[in-house]
């Protein structure tokens, strides 16, 4: 079937089977592959991509019911200004260590910010809650998206260096 | 990981819709996706045809009728969750809606999905059920409506015909409800282990009317009906509230699975009935 | 140690770049021209004879290449394993199936969507038989795994195994004698410790690129071992290892799973080789839960004999430990690096039987801990149960018995030398920050408002760092693959002609952040920025010989030999800067990215200009060879010893038994540290492992051998809101068996943890007769536990 979907601006005309995964369209057809694969029930959240300004599971979502849409992935989250504050914080903050969940948290905490640029730790962890990580512990997550926060509201980051013990 | 092929089709409106589907077998409809597609994922629902209803104009509102809200088939658990309507007049859905799942999984699920698709341990359907909701359903053959008490058969089955789309459910205004649940990762996150929706009528000090649905119990949700009855007619006393509970499972078989042996999930059930009681009486 | 900034200091990963923005390069990532698919046909029972495959329908659609069964690969043996004892795995199910999920047929297609169409295609015949799942059922041997060979592989037990390599004293002395004492005191327990499914998030893939024109083959893989694999790749091929390149490129999450040869890696080598064509597998999630290796599976009674001024006389561990069906790389050793910390901070008598038994269940093998989480667990549950007999206080209890700081070094109850440790100072660290005694007082005030609130404490000591060549007759190295290297570490430092720097080791991360840290050693030695510093890793061909990323390692070894590395990398700078600056070696300070003559900064060259002299000879001194680099193979004289205690607040629900952690603080000592951030991350993720076999995970078989829990639906993995902000510290014991001093931090933080939490949980509970709960402990457990001792 013909679809035709924005990717980060950009549009892209092109013939998927029905089945295609929306997360197969952006790896295979695409070869944005910072977009991830953990598991086939919707639950680890490593597809997490923006349609239409909502975090969704893109492994959870044929590409012909995007057909139309605008979405984000990860590729897209910096600018010509530099990493998105998100992306900052994870690297200040040591948000990350493998990296294989880093994407699709990144884009739910982005979604996260854009409907609230000050989240309390609940609801950071509520909001990230689609979203599993097997290595961080989630507490660097955590400090990630609220260096994120602060950055957003004109607000002095802490990065790691808060941290070393607590 | 992989669903085998189908034919699918976007119908541009309901009638359209209602057409492809009676004109296939083994048809499915694709609201949300968020239940359909790991089915097919693991290849354990192969569909020949997939209709999905999101581009049918109109089946995304919330609409006030008066003496009801109408949600549309294509509403997702994150709309119902926020929404202003559903958390004034329908409070327990909007608890249940947003105790549903994780954020992306409630961008994306619908709420009328959740409905149709009647999980054992969904939430949304403990909601309706107490809420007193009826189902709209339309096919070629026209447009039926079925009370939410008859609406669910058994796990994964309802009343709902093959050739039929569950176009909205409509939820009743007056009284006051909450849901209650204890997921399985603990608190309230992903599916219940058990979960109550209470729905009372107390506007004049004594409880004159009462439902109080259960979900994650039994093999499919259920209204507890004496146990509703156990606080018709009283003050909402902690005695009164602690003879609900005790009446949460009557009548109904309590399963076990690797979340909660019978004992535990009979005694789950009436801790959540008490606490929604508790609550919705505050 | 130097104490630079860059050492020791916190520095923001230089991996973080590329992962962040979604430029990592994961196996799945990588894309070769012309590659096809696989998928497995695997087997729906538990124990079956297979008495025919029929791949007809298969092999008629569209886009199929091929279909193979053990026929097409039985001449290429089995999969390889390091300690081969027990049955190694077949590459293909020969004959029969073992356990749900094992392979049966290979499908290789156009792309993954038509390979798993085919599949669904392929018929097997399968004739089921009875499987055998209980550990106890196992040890009774009335149905055996492989038929006419005991389900018992062995017993892990007295000294016989490690004679000539460690001398064991009697391994339980005077535990007897202990027991008939008046004041004695003996507590005993039945454990379960259970199975776990790993779970990295990034599921195993491999791609496979044979060149017929070479005779050579180069495979991608999620590996923490690629060296290991090309040796096996190599040996079961009948090509040499360096004909093999095998590149383990970024890996999502290892955590022990990747520390294993899998049939896949073999296979998808044996299709391209037939095909002519590169062949990719990546594995399902649900597919993962049966084709990858599982984690603990231990029934086990721990028995501890004191006396009620807290001393213990003897401590007693007999268990059954779940091998699963088939053994791959370490699977019988794991128990025994259990026993290695069997009597862990303690100066107690130890006596330990480890039986290894079969089960109809997909492999057991190393899992982050490996042997050492179950070690500490069964000591620090039973050590709890002591306390609360006695009516001590834990902690007490504990120091009672502690190795103090002026014995070491020692030498421990079964015979293994620890060279540094100050146990009571750790511990004494740990209560003092938490306030000890007021949250006593707080969790007892609670308590008389009918709040359930539980301390849970544990203290463990680990054995990490692999480690000495001299424990090669223990089967650390990697012989069994045709590659008859110790574990040593392998560190090649070279400055380049323009002055920065290449740093290739013989271990990759899979997300502990070797590319930061290793900078940050040779930046430290050098003065080179980090900017100017790249570390490569993980390709079989370009690192040295190396060995890989498991037991806590790669810091202790192959950091170490990139630290020597570096030296050696300074003198020879030294040599060349003296002569361009025309004075003597001795005299040459390195600064500020380049080196000048002491006493006179104006008297400087730049890296670069060194490195421009040493890549061109004939601008050297006399005898000075061209080039600056240097590569350093280190084995340590001994295995590293990290220690720490932990400590949690919990609260339980006591209508739903929902357990909820309010507070968790962990001092851990891994001697030296090197970038505290990078620690601190490692520790918080093994902590968040430990709390997820203490409260959620569980591998569930039915009866048939079945898994309940293949998707991570019924295998709840901790979310973001089922876990605590974690509270951390150190105290610094470094080990002198490395020149860093570093002990290494991986798998710490799940070894101190899960007992922990289920300390803590039943401290909440105890004072209701709750004596035990086992994990995980979800709220239907913790609820019945209550029940049972109120009726
Ligand atoms: C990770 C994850 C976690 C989840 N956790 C929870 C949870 O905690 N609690 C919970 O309740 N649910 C949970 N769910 C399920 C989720 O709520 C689904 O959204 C819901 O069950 C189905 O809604 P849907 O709109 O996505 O339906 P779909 O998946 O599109 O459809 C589901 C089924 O219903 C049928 N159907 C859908 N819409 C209609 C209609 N309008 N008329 C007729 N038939 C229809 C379909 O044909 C299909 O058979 C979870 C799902 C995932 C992936
Ligand atoms: S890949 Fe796991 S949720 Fe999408
Ligand atoms: S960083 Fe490895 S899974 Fe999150």
């Amino acid at each position: 079937m013909e679809v035709s979907i924005s990717v980060n601006g950009t549009n892209h005309s092109s013939d998927v089977e029905p089945r295609t995964l929306l997360v197969h369209y952006l790896r295979e057809d695409l070869g944005l592959t910072g977009t991830h694969v953990g598991c086939e029930t919707g639950y680890c959240g490593a597809c997490t991509v923006i349609v239409d300004g909502r975090a969704v599971k893109s492994c959870t979502m044929f590409a012909v019911q995007a057909d139309g849409a605008e979405v984000r992935t990860v590729e897209g989250a910096a600018n010509d200004a530099g990493l998105h504050p998100v992306q900052e914080g994870f690297w200040e903050c040591h948000g990350l260590q493998c990296g294989y969940c880093t994407p699709g948290m990144i884009m739910s905490s982005i979604a996260l910010l854009e409907e609230n640029d000050n989240p309390s730790e609940d609801e950071i962890r509520h909001g990230i809650e689609g979203n599993l990580c097997r290595c961080t512990g989630y507490h660097n997550i955590v400090r990630s998206v609220q260096y994120a926060s602060a950055k957003l509201r004109g607000e002095e980051p802490q990065g790691a260096s808060a941290e070393v013990t607590t | 990981m992989y669903p085998p092929n189908f034919d699918y089709v976007a119908p541009a409106s309901l009638d359209e819709a209602l057409s492809a589907l009676a004109g296939a077998d083994n048809a499915k409809v694709l609201s949300g996706g968020m239940s359909l597609i790991p089915l097919m994922k693991m290849r354990l629902v192969r569909p020949t045809t997939v209709i999905d209803i999101s581009r049918i104009p109109g089946l995304d509102a919330i609409t006030d009728e008066g003496d009801h809200i109408r949600i549309g088939a294509m509403v997702r658990h994150a709309q119902t969750a926020t929404d202003p309507l559903v958390n004034e007049h329908a409070t327990a859905l909007a608890q249940a809606a947003a105790a549903t799942a994780d954020v992306q999984v409630r961008n994306q699920g619908t709420t009328c999905g959740s409905i149709a698709h009647a999980d054992l341990a969904a939430d949304q359907p403990a909601a309706i059920l107490a809420l007193g909701a009826t189902m709209v359903a339309a096919s070629v053959r026209g447009t039926r409506e079925i009370p939410a008490a008859e609406f669910f058969v058994d796990t994964l089955t309802t009343t709902l015909e093959s050739d039929e789309i569950l176009t909205a459910v409509k939820v009743p205004k007056g009284g006051k409800s909450v849901y209650r649940k204890l997921g399985r990762r603990g608190s309230d996150s992903d599916y219940p282990i058990a979960a109550a929706a209470a729905w009372v009528d107390a506007s004049y000090g004594t409880i004159s009317d009462a439902r109080i649905a259960i979900t994650g119990v039994s093999s499919k949700p259920y209204l507890a009906t004496t146990a509703a009855q156990a606080v018709v007619g009283t003050d909402g006393s902690s005695e009164a509230i602690a003879a609900a509970a005790s009446q949460a499972t009557d009548g109904v078989v309590v399963l076990e699975d690797l979340y909660g042996t019978v004992e535990y999930r009979t005694h789950l059930a009436s801790v959540y009935v008490q606490r929604a009681l508790e609550d919705v009486l505050q | 140690m130097s104490t630079t900034s860059v050492m020791g200091g916190i520095v923001r990963r230089k991996e973080d770049p590329s992962l962040i923005q979604g430029k990592g390069r994961y196996v799945d990532d990588i894309k070769r021209p012309g590659e096809l698919a696989v998928a497995f046909v695997r087997s729906p029972f538990a124990a079956a004879t297979v008495n025919s495959i029929d791949a007809s329908g298969a092999l008629a659609l569209d886009g199929v290449h091929a279909v193979y069964t053990i026929d097409d690969v039985r001449h290429l043996g089995v999969t390889p394993a390091q300690v081969a004892v027990g049955t190694l795995r077949p590459l293909l199910a020969d004959g029969a199936v073992k356990h749900v999920g094992e392979a049966v047929a290979m499908v290789v297609a156009d792309d993954r969507y038509i390979a798993q169409d085919a599949a669904d295609l392929v018929f097997v015949d399968y004739e089921p038989l009875d499987a055998v799942v209980d550990l106890k059922e196992a040890m009774a041997d009335s149905i055996q795994v492989h038929e006419g060979t005991p389900n018992l592989l062995l017993t892990w037990a007295g000294n016989a195994w490690w004679e000539g390599v460690v001398e064991l004293p009697d391994p339980a002395p005077g535990i007897q004698e202990a027991k008939e004492r008046d004041d004695a005191v003996v507590v005993s327990l039945e454990m379960v410790n259970q199975r776990l499914i790993p779970t990295a998030i990034e599921p195993r893939a491999v791609l496979a690129d044979w060149n017929d024109g070479y005779g050579s083959v180069e495979l991608w893989t999620t590996s923490q071992i690629p060296h290991a694999v090309a040796g096996a790749i190599g040996a079961t091929f009948g090509i040499p290892s360096n004909k093999v390149r095998v590149v383990a490129p970024e890996v999502g999450g290892g955590f022990g799973l990747k520390l294993n040869l899998y049939p896949d890696e073999f296979l998808c080598c044996f299709a391209s080789k037939e095909l002519g064509r590169p062949v990719r597998w990546t594995e399902t999630r649900r597919e993962a839960a049966v084709s990858s290796i599982q984690g603990r599976g231990w029934i086990g009674t721990a028995t501890i004999t004191g006396t009620r001024d807290g001393k213990i006389l003897g401590y007693e561990l007999d268990a059954i430990c779940d091998m699963g069906a088939y053994s791959q790389n370490f699977t019988v050793a794991i128990p025994l690096l259990g026993l290695f910390v069997a009597p862990g901070q303690y100066d107690i008598p130890t006596s330990y039987a480890l039986h290894c038994v079969v089960t109809n269940t997909p492999t057991t093998d190393a899992y982050r801990g490996a042997g050492r989480p179950e070690a500490a667990f069964y000591l620090e549950r039973i050590i709890d149960v002591f306390a609360r007999e006695i009516g001590m206080d834990p902690a007490d209890v504990r120091k009672a018995n502690y190795w103090k700081k002026e014995q070491f070094p020692v030498t421990t109850a079964v015979g293994m030398t620890m060279d540094s440790g100050d146990y009571e100072t750790n511990l004494d660290a740990l209560l003092a920050r938490v306030g000890y005694e007021e949250l006593k007082a707080k969790r007892d005030a609670a308590r008389a408002e009918g709040r359930l609130l539980g301390i849970g404490l544990s203290t463990y000591v680990e054995v990490c760092g692999f480690g000495p060549s001299a424990l090669t007759g223990l089967g650390f190295s990697w012989a069994g693959y045709g590659l008859p290297t110790a574990f040593n570490g392998s560190g090649v430092v070279r400055v380049q002609p323009d002055g920065t720097c290449t740093v290739t080791i013989g271990t990759g991360p899979s997300g502990q952040g070797h590319q930061t840290t290793w900078a940050q050693i040779v930046s430290d030695g050098l003065g080179i920025p980090m900017d100017d510093i790249e570390v490569q890793h993980g390709d079989s061909n370009d690192s040295p010989m190396g060995v890989g990323t498991f037991g806590s390692r790669s810091i202790a070894v192959d950091g170490s030999a990139t630290f020597e590395a570096t030296k050696r990398v300074k003198e020879k700078a030294a040599v060349i800067a003296g002569h361009l600056l025309e004075a003597a070696p001795q005299d040459v300070q390195f600064a500020d990215g380049g080196a000048h003559v002491a006493g006179s900064p104006d008297r400087s060259v730049t890296w670069a200009q060194i490195a421009e002299s040493a890549y061109q000879p004939h601008t050297l001194p006399e005898g000075v060879e061209g080039g600056l680099e240097s590569s350093v193979v280190f084995s340590p004289p001994n295995a590293t010893w990290p220690f720490g205690s932990h400590l949690a607040l919990v609260e339980v629900d006591p209508d739903t038994g929902d357990v909820d952690i309010l507070e968790y603080w962990a001092t851990d000592d891994c001697g030296n540290v090197i970038n505290p951030m990078i620690v601190d991350g490692q520790v918080h993720g093994g902590i968040a492992q430990g709390i997820a076999q203490a409260l959620f995970e569980e591998a569930i078989y039915d009866e048939t051998g079945n898994l309940l829990t293949s998707s991570l639906a019924d295998y709840p993995l901790p979310a973001a809101e089922s876990l605590p902000m974690f509270s951390l510290d150190r105290t610094v014991t470094p080990t002198d068996v490395n020149p860093l001093g570093v002990k290494g931090i991986g798998e710490a933080g799940t070894i101190g943890s899960a007992q922990t939490i289920v300390n803590a949980v039943v401290d909440a509970v105890s004072h209701l007769g709750v004596k035990h709960i086992d994990m995980p402990l979800r709220p239907k457990r913790v609820w019945q536990a209550i029940q049972d001792a109120r009726n």
